[in-house]
């Protein structure tokens, strides 16, 4: 079923934008942790993306999408008002929220910022003081502050560049929290699998539960192939139906890297022809 | 025996099976084109002449949904291809669909009189003769002589989860009769594994699409997209006042072997290879935007349809080297007889009695070779096949870059856990009252792979009529 665009919002021009979609039947059940499934044209590919927002309400959900190759350039051709072919979802496990005594960090690089935003505000509604971490190359790619804000009672930033907030990785504002407060409940990650696998790495010592959300590459996305499959503790989950969630302890980082870079060299040449076919027609 | 062999028994003799058309291999190779061209009208009569017509058809019994087989077989020698089409459709709602893919050799020409001696009558070859015939002109006005067939009984509708061809059929009756059907399919297209799993080279989409734009304007409604389970779970359905609700979501989790290498790049299920090339039309990229991997030298495990249909597809696709690795013999291959012949003459090798038992790969994690062992043939086990015994120490590595698993599916957990107090057996399938197809919540019915576990078309389509009379029933009296 198609679904319309209410609203556009370009977070980082020509790269990164928030779309604010019309699929009341989605945002009816939509929980943290959930993503779509969309595609764009008839000839188009399906593409996971995370429910970043929801508005049951208005009956919207909320999408921020990186653009990476053809699927999300042609995404990012559409306007408000445009329809999105098909919308399907809420799909993957609902993050599991617990009330904590202590603090819970929700760190998030890139567009997996928005991504973690959902989480952090289910977090926010059961009770817990969540602390945001987020971070990016520089000032200008940094997502969702504003938006994290309205319920994180603290928000850290840290850039590559030193261009805002702590100059260095996200990684290292998470060590110095975990030893300077013991009673961190948990620790949520989102973002790039570098990222991930780093924090991971950084709480490992702590001993605190540790939840990441796998971004592997998915076409069904209701269990029926296989493609993102991920191992954890040695075992093979289904990331779409198992996860998108795992403890990040267990996650074999390694081989969900590789397993990403499959289908590389038919992307480019999917992108090209994109490019080739569609001449920008923003600013430049 | 003898009451069923007539007088007119030395005619059929006479004449010998009518060979079907079809491209050459060599050509079918670099195409994704129907293999079979189906019989042309002097052929088909020919074929019909050798059916004699028995009074008691043993072809009849062999048919898992009854279709009146010498009913629409006289219809053709007749010359009135409308009421031989009208035969079929009394039982069968997809006769186009179950022409190409039933194993006819193990139903209905497995029983027919005719092949005791010599060959059966080629009843399959047939019924998509007749099918086809009527594709060509609109389905519902054939049948009902209006386009669209109106709602009469207002107020009465009935759910079902999945448009493979156990929904589609109940979809299908249900309309047929006035009743409103509404049809909730996970993913964008409808048809289920007729779609999405059998490939275009051996059923044409256009004929599934064609059999539910006849579905359409018989008045049910299609709604794609919605996961049962997710956006709309069972509970929701009963809220909103359907009066039954019908689950065909198939058995769609796909089985791997669980030996070492086996989430190397290059290694696929055959559900997501499948799914790739025949829902994403990836033999078409870059025209469209799904990848599908060509690997040079591809490993398929498993000897059924599926396994078939994967190994046939990479040989479409470029392989230069596709190896069926099956642990038993060819005997004991459980694809449909035609799809083993087509694909032995596509260049596909059968490699016999030997089991995967490691994926290598480079540093990269792309699979580059494959260890396999041998295998020998055992005692019976309970399936009546011979169980495959490992021979101690005899390996062999084979260079292999691309490897699709095609060793069956069990059952999808994603609706079943969503609805509370769904009577599973241990394998995860549901459990149905065999008789009306219910399930253990009243006017919940199921049918297809996910009571069955992996079947066939006919059976997801005779549970589906089963279950679709049962409402008929209950709603109309
Ligand atoms: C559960 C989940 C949630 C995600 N949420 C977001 C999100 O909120 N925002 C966002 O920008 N991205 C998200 N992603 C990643 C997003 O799906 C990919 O960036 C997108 O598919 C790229 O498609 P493309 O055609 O533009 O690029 P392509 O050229 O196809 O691919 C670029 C890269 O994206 C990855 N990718 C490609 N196809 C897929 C696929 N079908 N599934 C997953 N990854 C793929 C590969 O690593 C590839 O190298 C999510 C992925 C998953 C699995
Ligand atoms: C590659 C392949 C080749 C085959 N070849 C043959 C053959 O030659 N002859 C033969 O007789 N049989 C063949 N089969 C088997 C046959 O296709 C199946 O037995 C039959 O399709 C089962 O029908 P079904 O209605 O139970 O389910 P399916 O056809 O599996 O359809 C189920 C539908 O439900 C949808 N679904 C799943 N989960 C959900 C959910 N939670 N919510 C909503 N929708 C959902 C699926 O997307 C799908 O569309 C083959 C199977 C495969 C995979
Ligand atoms: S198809 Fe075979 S078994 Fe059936 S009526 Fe004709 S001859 Fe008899
Ligand atoms: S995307 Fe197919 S099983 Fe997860």
């Amino acid at each position: 079923m198609p679904s319309r665009i209410l609203k556009k919002r370009s977070l980082i021009p020509g790269q990164t934008s928030e779309l604010v979609l019309d699929a009341p039947h989605i945002a009816a059940k939509a929980k943290p942790g959930n993503f779509v499934i969309l595609r764009v044209s008839e000839n188009g590919e399906r593409i996971p993306l995370t429910i970043a927002d929801t508005d049951k309400k208005a009956g919207t959900i909320t999408i921020v999408y990186l653009v990476l190759g053809k699927t999300t350039a042609q995404l990012e051709t559409l306007k408000e008002g445009d329809d999105i072919l098909d919308l399907c979802g809420p799909l993957g496990k609902d993050t599991d929220i617990h009330k904590y005594d202590g603090p819970v960090i929700c760190v998030g690089g890139g567009t997996g910022i928005a991504a973690m935003h959902h989480i952090a505000k289910g977090h926010h509604m059961a009770g817990n003081h969540v602390i945001a971490i987020i971070g990016a190359r520089t000032k200008d790619l940094l997502l969702f502050e504003k938006e994290l804000k309205r319920f994180c009672p603290e928000v850290l930033v840290s850039t590559d560049d030193g261009s805002y907030g702590h100059k260095g990785l996200v990684t290292e504002i998470l060590e110095a929290r975990l030893k300077a407060d013991p009673t961190i409940g948990e620790v949520v990650a989102v973002g790039p699998v570098p990222m991930m696998a780093a924090v991971a790495r950084t709480t490992k010592p702590f001993g605190v539960k540790t939840v990441v959300s796998l971004n592997s590459i998915m076409v069904d996305g209701i269990g029926m192939c296989g493609a993102c499959r991920v191992s954890v503790g040695g075992k093979t989950q289904f990331a779409c139906v198992d996860g998108p969630e795992f403890d990040g302890q267990l996650v074999d980082f390694k081989e969900l890297s590789s397993r990403l870079s499959a289908f590389k060299a038919m992307e480019q040449i999917s992108y090209e022809e994109f490019k080739k076919s569609h001449v920008c027609k923003c600013s430049h | 025996m003898s009451a069923n062999a007539p007088t007119e028994k030395k005619k059929g003799k006479a004449v010998p099976r009518t060979a079907m058309p079809e491209q050459p291999a060599s050509v079918r190779v670099t195409n994704f084109n129907e293999v079979t061209l189906g019989y042309t009208p002097e052929m088909a009569l020919t074929e019909a002449n050798r059916c004699i017509q028995c009074k008691k058809p043993l072809c009849v019994k062999g048919c898992p949904v009854e279709i009146n087989i010498p009913g629409f077989i006289k219809k053709i020698v007749e010359g009135d291809l409308h009421e031989s089409y009208k035969v079929l459709r009394e039982t069968n709602s997809l006769p186009a669909v179950c022409g190409r893919v039933c194993p006819q050799e193990t139903q209905c020409e497995g029983s027919c009189i005719m092949g005791k001696k010599g060959e059966p009558v080629a009843i399959g070859r047939l019924e998509r003769f007749v099918a086809d015939t009527f594709m060509a002109s609109d389905a519902c006005e054939q049948l009902t002589g209006t386009h669209a067939c109106s709602l009469e009984h207002e107020g009465l509708k009935v759910a079902c989860i999945g448009a493979g061809p156990s929904s589609l059929t109940v979809a299908g009756y249900l309309s047929s009769l006035g009743i409103k059907v509404h049809v909730y399919e996970a993913l964008h297209e409808l048809g289920g594994v007729l779609i999405y799993g059998i490939p275009e080279f051996r059923l044409p989409k256009e004929i599934v699409r064609k059999e539910i734009e006849a579905m359409k304007a018989q008045g049910v409604e299609f709604h794609t997209n919605w996961v049962g389970g997710k956006t709309i779970t069972v509970q929701d359905l009963i809220d909103q006042g359907f009066n039954a609700v019908f689950i065909g979501v198939g058995a769609g989790l796909p089985k791997f072997l669980r030996v070492p290498g086996e989430n190397l790049i290059g290694v696929f299920s055959a559900n997501e290879y499948l799914t790739r090339v025949n829902l994403g039309r990836a033999y078409t990229f870059p025209a469209v935007d799904t990848p599908a991997y060509t690997g040079k030298n591809v490993a398929v495990f498993g000897a059924g349809n599926v396994a078939m249909d994967a190994a046939r597809t990479a040989k479409r696709l470029g392989a230069d080297r596709v190896m069926i690795v099956y642990r038993r013999s060819e005997k004991e291959m459980p694809a449909r007889l035609e799809e083993l012949h087509h694909a032995k003459d596509e260049g596909i090798e059968l490699m016999c009695l030997n089991a995967p038992v490691e994926l290598i790969g480079d540093e990269k994690g792309w699979l580059k070779t494959l260890t396999v062992q041998k295998m020998m043939l055992g005692e019976p086990d309970e399936s009546g096949r011979c169980s495959p015994i490992a021979c101690d120490g005899q390996f062999c590595d084979i260079p292999c870059d691309m490897a699709i698993i095609a060793v069956g599916t069990g059952s999808n957990p994603l609706m079943t856990n969503s609805t509370p107090g769904l009577e599973l057996n241990k394998w995860g399938y549901i459990t149905v009252n065999e008789d009306t197809g219910e399930t253990s919540i009243p006017n919940v019915f199921a049918g297809g792979d996910i009571v069955t576990g992996a079947a066939t078309v006919i059976s997801a389509m005779g549970a589906g009529r089963r279950a679709a009379k049962e409402i008929a029933r209950r709603l109309l009296g």
